[in-house]
């Protein structure tokens, strides 16, 4: 039976929210004066060590992102949060923020202290009106008892643009612009909100921040798989007993979290397929369900982790019409900058919906497969490039389903 | 009803400030009035093209009219396999209108939207932002019987 580990939620249940003298008690924004204390380049450092990656979905060091931004000489810098969680399937950063807004906040000034900027925004999406309240009474009850310091924190909300949670797509959307994507390189750390050099991090990416400063990247490294360690909250949905979120080592298997949390299929019904990572996920049949839950193990096996969305079908569920409004999601959310993208998703969209339809032929699968393996080089950002994987991953894995739909 | 003269007003000199403005429009009118936005271009100092391609880039953002109460279902995957199609039908058919539309005394607008994020909970819809779970057709009149 596998175990939850709680580091992003390890006040979950445990404080009220909206009481930061709860969070104090727990030991909170001791993390943020130990980090003071350290020195930026000591605590990028430690950042570094404990090989924290980007909880969004990219996978990157976060320390070493942070190390690029802190080598600029430069007048201003920014932090900015992405809570513009938007892949369908996933609430983990409504749970971290509904539950510990003040860990986020603490983990957006170790970072600007550790960069040297003095001001953050956390761009929450436009669906969640009622966290951008939650947000602004945190930071103003942490602003009161001046646990920030001189660091200041502003809330926008997004207008319900998937494209947004794309970093660059985001900081024009705080700059008041459409949410399109910038070319890069530049990327954000070097030139971001406003030309200036900006760290964009996910909630659940800043959460893990005080715990680490805590108790050490030593700690931090040791858990889960090493080559991406620490935990993973993931949010199960779909055919499965319990729907409901937890937070594992990523050492966890798909299976364990399909069974020994989820309580398996819902109804008694056998397993047929799970996207992993949310909408832009691979579609995994029962033969890889012993993989880990880490950014490379998933990789490996033409999937993703993503943002943790874990999303089961049972049996009786037609993949093909599933991936048909998957390739909807993608023509209605592409957001018409680069021509790969607004042409492909709508391409796509078409051919999926013929062929669900009963209006397509064999040749069909050739077209998106061909159409599929060009958007993923083509498309200019990973709304596009990661758009074709439900497609290409179901074609591979249930080409039977298809061929169903052509007799 | 506050003019939405005064509203821009209190936004202008916020950078990148246009979107929130246009929130805060459509917390008192659940729409941008035509007018506003050349209002917004003005205040902002941008073109209106500019402020035009802002407001109607963003699906939770509306020019023009629409209804006072904003229904929106979720019609991403995992609501989708819950049966948010039987919940859609249910939707058309209490409110006598169809996805798009607001009904003719304004109290209502109906709209599909991907995922809000309550997929502990599917199919789920929200009205005015709150969201509604394990929503069936059968409890759909009751849901709207709040808001008449």
């Amino acid at each position: 039976m596998a175990e939850e580990m709680r580091i992003v939620l390890r006040n979950y249940g445990k404080i009220d929210p909206l009481k930061i003298e709860d969070y104090i008690a727990a030991g909170g924004y001791e993390a943020l004066e130990k980090a003071k204390g350290m020195g930026q380049q000591a605590l990028i450092d430690e950042v570094k060590k404990s090989n924290l990656r980007g909880r969004g979905g990219a996978g990157f060091n976060t320390g070493m992102k942070w190390s690029f931004s802190y080598g600029i000489k430069t007048d201003q810098k920014y932090v900015v949060c992405n809570a513009d969680e938007g892949e369908p399937g996933t609430y983990k950063d409504r749970i971290i923020m509904e539950n510990d807004p003040q860990s986020v906040l603490e983990g957006m000034a170790i970072c600007g202290y550790a960069i040297g900027a003095n001001k953050g925004y956390a761009y929450c999406r436009g669906e969640y009106p009622y966290m951008v309240e939650i947000l602004n009474k945190a930071i103003d009850q942490a602003k009161a008892k001046g646990c920030l310091g001189d660091f200041d924190i502003e809330v926008r909300m997004g207008g319900g643009a998937y494209v947004c949670g794309e970093e660059s797509a985001l900081i024009e959307s705080i700059e008041g612009k459409r949410g399109e994507p910038r070319f890069k390189p530049p990327f954000p750390p070097v030139i971001g909100l406003w030309g200036k050099p900006t760290i964009v991090n996910n909630v659940e990416t800043f959460a893990n921040i005080p715990a680490i400063v805590d108790k050490g990247a030593d700690w931090y490294k040791a858990i889960g798989n090493a080559k991406y360690p620490g935990t993973k909250v993931m949010t199960l949905t779909g055919d499965i007993t319990n729907k409901t979120f937890v937070e594992v080592p990523t050492n966890t298997t798909i299976r364990q979290v399909l069974n020994d949390f989820g309580g398996g299929v819902a109804g008694g019904k056998k397993f047929k397929a799970v996207q992993i990572g949310g909408t832009s996920g691979g579609f995994i049949p029962e033969a890889f369900l012993d993989t880990q839950l880490n950014f490379d193990d998933m990789s490996a096996i033409g999937a993703t982790l993503g943002s943790g969305a874990f999303f089961v079908m049972d049996e009786s569920r037609d993949i093909v019409d599933v991936v048909a409004r998957i390739a909807k999601f993608f023509a209605h959310e592409s957001c018409g900058k680069c021509t790969p993208c607004r042409e492909g998703t709508m391409r796509m969209e078409e051919i999926m919906e013929r062929v669900n339809d009963r209006h397509g032929d064999a040749a069909d699968l050739d077209r998106m497969d061909r159409l599929g393996r060009v958007m993923i080089k083509a498309c200019l950002c990973g709304l596009g490039q990661a758009a074709p994987s439900p497609v290409l991953t179901t074609m591979q894995h249930f080409k039977d389903e298809y061929l169903s739909k052509f007799n | 009803m506050a003019d939405y003269k005064d509203i821009i007003n209190q936004y202008k000199d916020l950078p990148g400030g246009i979107i929130e403005a246009y929130h805060a429009i459509q917390r008192e009118y659940s729409y941008i009035p035509e007018e506003a936005v050349e209002a917004v271009a003005a205040a902002f100092k941008r073109p209106n093209a500019e402020a035009y391609g802002v407001a109607t880039f963003y699906s939770y953002l509306k020019v023009g009219k629409r209804g006072k109460n904003v229904i929106r279902i979720c019609e991403s995957a995992p609501c989708h396999i819950a049966g948010a199609d039987a919940v859609i039908a249910a939707l058309e058919k209490e409110l006598g209108i169809k996805m798009g539309e607001s009904t003719a005394d304004g109290k209502f607008a109906l709209e599909l939207t991907e995922c809000v994020g309550q997929c502990q909970a599917t199919p789920v819809i929200t009205i005015n932002s709150k969201p509604y779970e394990n929503v069936t057709a059968y409890k759909v009149a009751a849901i709207l019987a709040e808001y008449k």
